[in-house]
């Protein structure tokens, strides 16, 4: 138990180097760009692959379930659209991301430790926790949203999709459904949470990396503590945030 | 200079550092050697800022270092420069860019200058042709001599190498010997080498301090290290059945 607290203090002073001033904002700011192409756009893809099916699926399984003559069949559209909005391209992306991402930030942070590159930034006078990861924070907290509307986007297309080519539904109903009901305050709860489960992603996953020791086993070790310590941390902020947002 | 006087450090109870002064001399190299786990890479990294002294002090020049603040501490090290047993250049970095970071971040210098400034550098190691090139496309020697690049490209006051040597062949050791050398004569460097090659100590140990057992065990020159009547230090330097026969015909 002693050993949380230890480590939630660690995090913090950790954060409070993170957020203090740079020593050149035209660097950082190039990292900055450097991140959101290394760990946003890079992740388009898988994004994009897993909410296209996701949508096809939720589609199917909700043609399946909905069918009756007394539910109409633009409620599966509906469905689909809820489900992708409210849960599916924020919390749900936002567990692959950090499988995805925060490993790669634990192992690339975890590594430079070892190697005892973050040594060579704090004799050159660096501030090696803002330098490497404030620009990572401000490029996931920027493009992970954009990743999450783009899933949204993108999983309703793939439900469109199942739709029109199985002839499960009429694809008009399906597009009813999608306009059905539209509430805009549910896509800015799911950017807000977005936002800070990158946040959360990012901040974790730095620190497990940051205070790796040893070899490439304790990396490895960092990389795994990344993944499961953000994935809970997101669990519990769904939670308060969707308390907070939507009740 | 760098003095530092009853350095004392510890890690989980057990004593690292017990009670080492010593002072390194500017325009020298400086050579800190030992056993391995003696305590000399504890030494270097707590002369460096890397670690804090349990007790004791630390001067660079008329600078009490061991009393700054941190931000304090960050004016002294942009006068370090650091050569690490494993290189530590940034992986996803050029050796290009390694070596222009630190003018990136703490000089006002325009792009031609700082160009001017890492080809300048890259060149006094002999790596014009490599500025393009990954730490991962890079041999070991290569390796060590764009750190050496890294390190003077502010033109620092202090150098400290952790081993510089390890992993190299006696060859090229002895090239990176001599630059670390060259470059501390000629830009009147305080140089502070960690090593345990005793090639490195007969080549270039002007100054040479021998830690044992985390105390300092002996202090000296490369003359002076091979008549020395210092059991633990003979039997370090002559550990080989090669030395000892070598000293035999002393």
């Amino acid at each position: 138990m002693f050993k949380i607290f230890e480590a939630i203090g660690r995090y913090f002073i950790l954060m409070g180097k993170v957020f203090s001033r740079p020593e050149k904002w035209s660097i950082y700011w190039r990292r900055t760009l450097d991140e959101v192409e290394a760990l946003g756009i890079n992740s388009i893809p898988l994004t994009a692959i897993i909410s296209v099916f996701i949508g096809a699926v939720i589609t199917l399984q909700m043609s399946i379930s909905l069918e009756s003559p007394f539910i109409p069949q633009y409620m599966i559209g509906y469905a689909t659209k809820e489900t992708m909005i409210l849960e599916f391209s924020s919390t749900v992306v936002a567990i692959i991301l950090a499988g995805k991402v925060g490993s790669n930030i634990a192992s690339e942070i975890g590594t430079m430790r070892i190697t005892e590159q973050i040594d060579a930034l704090e004799i050159m006078g660096i501030n090696s926790a803002a330098y490497l990861i404030l620009p990572k924070i401000i490029a996931t907290m920027f493009f992970f949203p954009l990743l999450a509307a783009s899933s949204m986007i993108i999983g309703m297309a793939g439900g469109y999709l199942i739709a029109v080519f199985t002839g499960i539904m009429i694809p008009d109903d399906y597009i009813e459904g999608l306009r059905y009901c539209y509430v805009p305050w549910e896509i800015a709860y799911s950017l807000i949470k977005m936002t800070v489960f990158a946040y959360i992603i990012t901040s974790i996953s730095a620190f497990c990396g940051y205070y790796a020791k040893g070899n490439s086993l304790e990396v490895g070790r960092a990389s795994t503590q990344a993944v499961v310590a953000s994935s809970i941390t997101i669990m519990i902020f769904n939670l308060i945030l969707t308390q907070i947002l939507l009740t | 200079m760098i003095k530092c006087h009853n350095i004392f450090k510890s890690f989980d109870g057990r004593t690292v550092l017990d009670d080492i002064s010593v002072e390194f001399e500017t325009g020298k190299t400086n050579l800190i050697i030992g056993r391995s786990g003696s305590g000399k890479t504890v030494l270097l990294k707590t002369l460096v800022g890397l670690h804090t002294p349990d007790s004791g002090s630390i001067h660079f020049d008329d600078v009490c270092y061991t009393e700054l603040s941190f931000e304090e501490r960050k004016r002294i090290r942009k006068d370090i420069g650091m050569i690490f047993q494993g290189g530590a250049l940034i992986d996803s970095s050029t050796v290009y860019e390694n070596v222009r970071l630190p003018l990136d971040l703490f000089t006002n210098q325009s792009a031609a200058e700082k160009d001017e400034r890492v080809r300048f550098c890259l060149e006094r190691v002999e790596l014009s042709h490599a500025g393009h090139l990954y730490p991962s496309e890079l041999s070991g020697g290569m390796i060590k001599r764009a750190a050496i690049a890294r390190a003077i490209v502010l033109n620092p006051k202090y150098l400290f190498c952790d081993e510089p040597n390890s992993g190299l062949d006696p060859q090229t050791s002895i090239v990176i010997d001599n630059l670390i050398h060259d470059i501390t004569v000629e830009y009147n460097i305080t140089t502070i080498i960690n090593t345990h090659d005793m090639n490195s100590v007969m080549e270039i140990g002007e100054k040479i301090v021998y830690i044992h057992q985390g105390k300092k065990w002996w202090e000296g020159n490369k003359d002076e290290i091979l008549h020395a009547d210092n059991k633990e230090l003979n039997d370090f330097v002559f550990a080989s059945a090669m030395a000892k026969r070598a000293k035999m015909s002393l």
